[in-house]
């Protein structure tokens, strides 16, 4: 419908308005995220009016935090061209490895515990790098072989056995549970996850090259970026980052297992791809993943209080992935359509 | 760089024919039937050979389409979820009191019909990779499998119908033969037809054989709704085999099939490898399995495993194997 919409005003008064509407679209994709949002929220609270109660945003808050935050690094992974179909494992093994240690010994400052979370995704995160950047393996073929291995030691670690609440001290699980200056720590820690990634992305040397590279890796290769090291950069980013979410998951649901997280993957790359990042590399804004992963976790808040069955949301949930993709790809059209008209004149 | 000549009739001398990836595929496979030998006093015994044969070749008939796929320079992740799909809707409908025989043709019908929307969605958005349409038709197909059987299992099939999972053909396995008809017809089709040619052509180079007059949008689709109806006969096979099914039936069957295909040489860089290597693969993985879980490896030791072999079978190409087979060009 929008291609349709897009190709009439780009053949018949093109040249006259000079902009087609889905170029115009893009402009205004954040605010018409949150006018979904917003239209979200309207319907569910007439359905259910315990909806937008104080403590359900605050719930739906502290549970988007840790798809936004995983979502920061599947951004840089996605702008690169890649996919990390492995963060799922990665989360696991993180979580489950800094559950065991806190088990072990209930003495251990809950920073110590979120910083060896952070040293064993990093870990993991660089393997991918090295196999993606240094032996030149396709990202989703290194991804979904090292997501086996991942879950694999996962098992291994655990003996097959669950970390649960009582197992674990209570500083531990007031990582997730606690706040500062009333508001949750998860939300705190995503906030300055953000700020730090919006800094890095818009304002560093650095940060600029991972858009070069995902744009046209032949010519940033040429005007002298070192490739390679942005890509092994991005997914040890990626991994750091997923270990950290896996301390904070594992401290929210005071239990860790050996499927955590299992397919939580595709929902971070939902979530990206709602925000715009664009599959085939080059674009993407940390504003446009913090509005997808908002929308995704109001859904999934939202869904089962309007009593949708939980067997129906994997299928919404891929429903929405591919509507989103399929929208980007038309919206790209049109402002390559919009692009060539400029040119004409 | 060196150019890539389409047919590769190289002059073929005595160490260039032994240094292919396939006889390196053959070194491997005796070495894993001789480390099972020596692990286990089980293993070199014709019942449990064939016993175990039957038991993994339900996933090979998807390798047999995977390896036009990735010849393609495409991936279809989709395939584990489109076997749930086809095989529920088959057991919803005898459930029903739909005939068995009818229900087994909706069966390919509908893993046909899915496989065909997942070329038609890549042809028509060529800003999509294969991967990102893959992907969220995996998470669709699989969500329409649990909208249909919720968290059930649905079985007690005719009798007959367990005949395609345990059946014998005098002592033969009947998935054995039906599994090397497949593989034959598969292999002429890639390697003694234009199709097959027209499916290297645009692997190694699509805009090239698009403007030569190669078909690359129906090729493509075609390629994709094949992988669909061998998901569905997958699915045949392994519902009879399981005598039932549930909407998590096949999770990670994707995994194991690219496994397969990409540890048979051909090279995810597209427009290379060849059918054999693939069928050597799938045997050389399924003993590697069965001989370890006869020495009680445990399961998730074997996903280590596997994700660690599909590793070190996409990094060797790449790290200067001069083989003629499998040539890797860093991606």
């Amino acid at each position: 419908m929008f291609a349709d919409a897009a190709l009439a005003v780009g053949t018949g008064q093109g040249a006259a308005t000079k902009t087609t509407i889905s170029a115009k679209f893009a402009k205004f994709r954040e605010l018409g995220l949150l006018a979904v949002i917003v239209l979200i929220c309207i319907g569910v609270q007439i359905r259910n009016p315990s909806f937008l109660t104080w403590e359900n945003i605050n719930d739906i808050a502290a549970n988007t935090a840790i798809l936004s935050i995983l979502s920061v690094g599947m951004m840089l992974v996605i702008i690169t061209r890649g996919i990390d179909l492995s963060i799922g494992a990665t989360l696991a093994l993180s979580g489950m490895i800094a559950a065991m240690t806190v088990k072990a010994h209930p003495g251990l400052h809950p920073l110590a515990a979120l910083l060896l979370g952070f040293a064993v995704g990093l870990a993991c995160g660089m393997v991918i790098g090295f196999l993606v950047a240094k032996v030149g393996i396709l990202p989703i073929i290194a991804t979904l072989g090292m997501m086996n291995v991942f879950r694999g030691l996962t098992y291994e670690a655990s003996g097959g056995k669950w970390v649960s609440a009582h197992q674990m001290p209570d500083s531990f699980k007031q990582i997730a549970t606690g706040s500062m200056l009333g508001i949750n720590n998860l939300i705190v820690i995503a906030v300055v996850i953000y700020a730090v990634a919006y800094y890095f992305v818009s304002h560093t040397r650095t940060g600029r090259q991972v858009y070069a590279v995902g744009s046209n890796p032949e010519s940033a290769e040429i005007s002298g970026i070192k490739t390679k090291r942005i890509l092994w950069l991005v997914y040890t980013i990626m991994g750091g980052l997923t270990g950290l979410a896996g301390v904070l998951w594992v401290s929210k649901f005071a239990s860790a297992q050996g499927d955590t997280a299992s397919g939580y993957e595709l929902s971070v790359i939902a979530a990206c791809v709602l925000g715009g990042v664009s599959i085939a590399g080059g674009s993407g804004k940390i504003s446009g993943i913090i509005l997808g992963a908002v929308l995704l976790g109001i859904l999934n808040n939202a869904l089962p209080m309007i009593n949708v069955s939980p067997f129906w949301q994997n299928w919404i949930q891929g429903m929405i992935i591919l509507a989103a993709v399929v929208f980007n790809a038309l919206v790209k059209r049109g402002i390559d359509r919009n692009n060539l008209m400029r040119r004409k004149i | 760089m060196e150019p890539r000549v389409l047919t590769s009739k190289k002059p073929l001398t005595l160490k260039g024919f032994f240094l292919q990836w396939e006889w390196m595929l053959v070194l491997l496979f005796i070495a894993v039937i001789v480390m099972n030998v020596n692990l286990s006093d089980y293993f070199w015994d014709y019942n449990n050979l064939r016993d175990a044969t039957m038991s993994f070749l339900d996933k090979a008939f998807i390798v047999l389409p995977m390896v036009f796929i990735i010849i393609l320079a495409d991936i279809d992740i989709s395939v584990g979820s489109i076997v749930a799909l086809s095989s529920v809707i088959m057991a919803d409908l005898y459930a029903h009191g739909v005939p068995m025989e009818l229900a087994l043709i909706v069966c390919l019908a509908v893993g046909t019909l899915c496989g065909y929307i997942n070329g038609l969605l890549i042809v028509k958005f060529k800003e999509l990779s294969s991967v990102i349409v893959t992907l969220s038709t995996m998470i669709i197909y699989r969500g329409i499998a649990y909208i249909l059987l919720k968290d059930q299992s649905v079985g007690k099939f005719p009798k007959w119908f367990n005949y395609l999972g345990w059946g014998y053909v005098g002592s033969i396995p009947f998935i054995l033969i039906a599994f090397a008809v497949f593989a034959v017809l598969f292999g002429i089709l890639l390697h003694k037809t234009t199709f097959g040619r027209k499916v290297y052509a645009i692997g190694s180079n699509p805009t090239a054989s698009r403007y030569s007059g190669v078909q690359v949008d129906r090729i493509k689709i075609i390629v994709f709704t094949l992988a669909g109806l061998m998901s569905a006969v997958t699915a045949l096979f392994l519902t009879s085999r399981m005598g039932s099914t549930r909407p998590n039936i096949a999770t990670g069957y994707e995994l194991d099939v690219i496994a397969m295909v990409v540890l048979g040489g051909i090279s995810t860089a597209g427009g290379k490898g060849r059918m054999i290597g693939a069928i050597l693969a799938v045997f050389l993985i399924g003993y590697l399995r069965y001989g370890l879980g006869l020495i009680n490896i445990s399961a998730q030791t074997l996903l280590i495993v596997i994700g660690l072999l599909l590793i070190f079978a996409v990094s060797v190409p790449k790290l200067k194997w001069k083989g003629t087979g499998a040539k890797g060009k860093a991606v």
